[in-house]
């Protein structure tokens, strides 16, 4: 026990004195989190807005004009067709598109009811929501004119399409991705570089050759990063919560289970790594590639898993963090009970009873 | 207990290359045994068999008596072990280290502290800088006092003293022969042949062989012919007038001088009457005792 | 042409307030074979980087091959070679790859390159093994090797940094006569080792202590001045006066 305590404290030294990397460890996830989290936008100015108006009536009319004075939009441009709209997305810098339907005038004074069609760019969701929000404010705000000029409640009809993001994923959802990707750098990348760290160094050499237990030397390699992982972990969410706002609908409790499984796999996933190489820059790179660059990947940081081809989304199937993160977001963001999650939890524990019996197997009592 | 270290018939190859060939010997209780050779002659891959690191492909090898394959936790207790390269925590400090590796082998510093007090002692103005900012020759010293806190019955030493200067080298063995008076038993591995002479016994090293074990003295003794020491006022020039000399059998350059063997027809006063009419002057060839590297020279030849 | 190969005044390096290179001025001649010794964390190395153009002095002149070390790095660097026991050759290439290789960052012609390969690895006998990955040579062919090629470009100075250390000792003197042909051939030899046997075979020896020159001169003279039988008994004498611990 002594020496395990040795060791440990030991390996706490190099850590705190290696202030670089201490730095990017410890920064790193809160940085992250500002970042992301500033990224989204909290308000509308000026929104750029293209209509399709196969219309053009009076009606129409108004209801453009009634935009054109808003605050919030600026309309960009007409379409002359509907197959234009997707277009106008991807390169006509355009955040929302506004679609009559054919004969709007006439339907609404004389059926009473006409349609407007809200097309927005929901690969940031939020913004997604705000802007669909303040042009159904405008439509109201029309369709309260019309009962005052005509006495008649005409009823203008919204309907939402979020284009790219259909489910419209909250925007805090980076929050469990940034805390899926942290874990794998703390737990898998810097344990595995900090044991073949002392392989490279020659002083593994000594510690197999002392009465030192290899069981010892792996437990206490792995519990500084254990422990700086939670510090991390919390951080993230305390930050998340208060700073952010991101809600934490769900169980704690089980937002600690999740996350004490990953660490788990994650720090196997270290552990297997420093036994198959020899480097410290292969450990890098091997752990970068191998994990990190996945866990970006499907961390849903980039694109959402979703809209992922099916050849992806199996795969996927094979990384940890994805039943993590999936895991976390349900608990934290959709607030769903835990038997919603059960699966990702258990799937999540037999990968790292699987990872840690392999990495175990192959952690030798000798050099070679 | 008859012999601190018994090695029968080890062989250990990496791929095609055959590291260990067949090695067989034994080092006494209290002896300092020498493995002298040069780099690639299989000295690291013998010391990490020895210390349980390794298995070997073939044979049988025991230390304090202790198989290394299946008594190998019980031999990590009992010896210790400096690696080639100096195994240091380069980021903690002289005493962090010491203290670290006292812990692992289940010790304190106090403890044992007479034991590597000499040494120790040397260091302890820096016991607060980090390892990685000492010198060789105090790296050295701070690894050797690390495999030493816990009192091994047994210390194996690979190369401790490669890339240190003379004087720091110097000290070490003073060191060495120190920790020999203690009781120690220790199996230490060079590439210097001057270093052979303090050892007890050695082993001529090369391509995974032994060429010879016996005491330095004995090794000079059997030195099978007379070996010459030759110099002229035309040093430069002597080396190829040498080695073109029909008489010489071999002629290596010894700082001031050569060291020359000659044919069984050949005198050496034939040899400096040959090199006068070769217009070298102050020509001087005088019989010497050979050193354990004209031993090697000379067995690795034959090899 | 010059005949001062190696010139240095008062050439000092500080890191800091530690002073690693203390106002060191010698010369060396063409052709001289000049071993530069002293005990670790003397300023050998630090000394050498400056020579090689790798690191600016933080006072003093120094002059290689002709050229100013701090002004002119680059051309030192063209007009050098070195080769140390850490570096050598690239273990994963073939002794011919390696040649044409360090042929071509020197701006050897093809035809060239290929003539000097040729009579260069005949020369050392290594033709047949011109296809050997170098990882699979021994250590002492590998020095040799690596040495032939440190002087492939026929450069002013060659430095060696501890060339021989863990070579055994018949590769060793032939590593020397390698030297010795060099130097023959007009080429200075900068030399540091660990050897002291190896210091006898310098034309000059100089002592650095505590980042000084302490002694400069022939091994015979030094040996008469300190009253010492070999090298290893002045480098004692002189290794003792060191106060500082290291780097």
């Amino acid at each position: 026990m002594k020496q395990f305590k040795s060791f440990v404290i030991k390996e706490f030294c190099q850590i705190f004195r290696d202030k670089r990397t201490l730095l990017i460890l410890l920064a790193m996830p809160l940085i992250l989190v500002f970042l992301l989290g500033y990224a989204i936008k909290t308000e509308i100015n000026d929104a750029r807005i293209a209509v399709f108006d196969p219309s053009k009536d009076v009606e129409t009319q108004r209801i453009k004009e009634r935009f054109q004075a808003s605050e919030y939009f600026t309309l960009a441009g007409e379409l002359v067709e509907a197959g234009q709209i997707n277009d106008v997305f991807k390169y006509g810098d355009i955040d929302m598109v506004l679609v009559f339907s054919g004969n709007f005038a006439e339907e609404l004074l004389h059926g009473g009811e006409a349609a407007v069609q809200l097309i927005a760019d929901a690969t940031d969701p939020n913004q997604a929501a705000m802007l669909t929000g303040y042009a159904s404010g405008v439509l109201a705000d029309c369709q309260a004119e019309l009962l005052e000029q005509y006495g008649v409640p005409f009823q203008i009809g919204t309907e939402i399409r979020m284009l790219y993001n259909p489910q419209s994923e909250s925007a805090y959802n980076f929050v469990p991705g940034v805390m899926g990707l942290v874990l794998m750098l703390i737990c898998a990348m810097m344990t595995s570089v900090a044991i073949v760290r002392e392989k490279e160094t020659g002083t593994m050499e000594v510690l197999l050759a002392s009465p030192m237990k290899p069981v010892h030397i792996i437990l206490s390699k792995m519990a500084p990063y254990f422990t700086l992982s939670v510090a991390n972990i919390v951080t993230i969410l305390l930050l998340a919560v208060f700073v952010m706002g991101v809600p934490v609908r769900g169980s704690l409790f089980w937002l600690a289970v999740a996350s004490v499984l990953f660490i788990f796999v994650a720090l196997a996933l270290g552990l297997l790594i420093s036994t198959l190489v020899s480097k410290q820059m292969a450990a890098l790179l091997i752990s970068g590639i191998g994990l990190m660059m996945p866990t970006l990947v499907f961390s849903g940081l980039i694109f959402p898993i979703e809209s992922m081809p099916d050849a992806l989304r199996w795969i996927s199937n094979l990384i940890p963090a994805r039943w993590y993160i999936s895991a976390v977001r349900k608990i934290m963001i959709e607030g769903v009970g835990v038997q919603c999650y059960l699966e990702e939890l258990g799937i999540i524990a037999l990968m790292a009873l699987v990872l840690m019996a392999a990495a175990w197997k192959n952690f030798k009592v000798r050099l070679a | 207990m008859k012999s601190v270290v018994s090695v029968q018939g080890i062989c250990k190859s990496y791929g095609k290359v055959q590291a260990l060939k067949e090695l067989g010997f034994s080092v006494a209780p209290g002896e300092l045994y020498g493995i002298i050779g040069p780099d690639g002659a299989g000295k690291t891959t013998l010391f990490r068999i020895l210390t349980t690191l390794l298995l070997a492909d073939a044979g049988r090898a025991e230390v304090l008596g202790l198989d290394v394959v299946k008594d190998y936790r019980a031999i990590r207790n009992r010896i210790g072990y400096m690696p080639g390269k100096f195994s240091l925590y380069q980021d903690l400090t002289v005493e962090e280290n010491l203290h670290f590796f006292a812990t692992v082998f289940n010790t304190t510093i106090e403890a044992n502290y007479y034991l590597v007090e000499d040494i120790y002692k040397q260091l302890e103005p820096f016991k607060k800088r980090r390892a990685g900012k000492l010198s060789g020759g105090m790296k050295q010293k701070l690894a050797l006092s690390c495999a030493l806190i816990h009192k091994p019955e047994v210390l194996f030493l690979d190369e401790p003293t490669t890339g240190v200067d003379p004087v720091s080298r110097k000290e070490f063995w003073g060191m060495l022969l120190k920790l020999k008076q203690q009781g120690i038993s220790i199996i230490v591995s060079t590439p210097y042949m001057d270093e052979a002479t303090l050892c007890d016994r050695i082993a001529l090293m090369q391509g995974g062989a032994f060429l010879q074990v016996d005491t330095p003295q004995a090794i000079v003794d059997r030195y099978p012919c007379t070996l010459w020491s030759v110099r002229s006022g035309q040093m430069h020039r002597l080396l190829g007038d040498l080695k073109a000399c029909v008489g010489v059998e071999s002629s290596f350059s010894f700082g001031t001088a050569f060291h020359v063997t000659l044919g069984n027809q050949t005198s050496p006063d034939e040899l400096r009457a040959h090199l006068v009419a070769l217009g070298h002057n102050a020509v001087e060839v005088e019989p010497i005792q050979p050193t354990v590297e004209d031993c090697f020279m000379l067995l690795s030849k034959n090899h | 042409m010059e005949n001062k190969v190696i010139y240095t005044e008062q050439l000092t390096k500080c890191f800091g307030d530690f002073v690693a290179v203390d106002h060191i001025s010698f010369e060396v001649g063409r052709g001289e074979i000049f071993g530069f010794l002293g005990a670790n964390g003397a300023g050998k190395t630090t000394a050498m980087r400056m020579l090689c153009g790798l690191s600016r002095p933080t006072s003093g002149k120094g002059r290689v091959a002709g050229f100013d070390i701090t002004s002119q790095a680059e051309k030192v660097k063209r007009h050098i070679g070195y080769m140390s026991q850490k570096f050598s050759l690239y273990e994963d290439l073939k002794v011919g790859e390696n040649l044409r290789l360090f042929g071509g960052i020197y701006g050897m012609g093809r035809k060239e390159l290929a003539l000097k390969s040729e009579e260069m690895l005949r020369g050392l006998g290594f033709w047949e093994e011109r296809d050997t990955l170098v990882k699979a040579l021994p250590l002492g062919w590998k020095q040799k090797l690596a040495f032939s090629v440190s002087i492939f470009h026929e450069p002013d100075v060659v430095f060696l940094d501890e060339p021989t250390g863990g070579v055994d000792p018949v590769t060793r003197r032939q590593f020397w006569e390698l030297i010795y042909r060099a130097a023959d051939r007009g080429i200075t030899v900068f030399v540091t080792t660990h050897y002291m046997d190896e210091a006898e075979y310098c034309d000059r020896v100089s002592m650095m202590v505590d980042g000084k020159i302490e002694a400069l001169d022939t091994p015979q003279n030094l040996r008469a001045r300190f009253r010492a039988a070999s090298m290893d008994e002045v480098f004692r004498q002189l290794a003792r006066k060191a106060t500082r611990d290291d780097n």
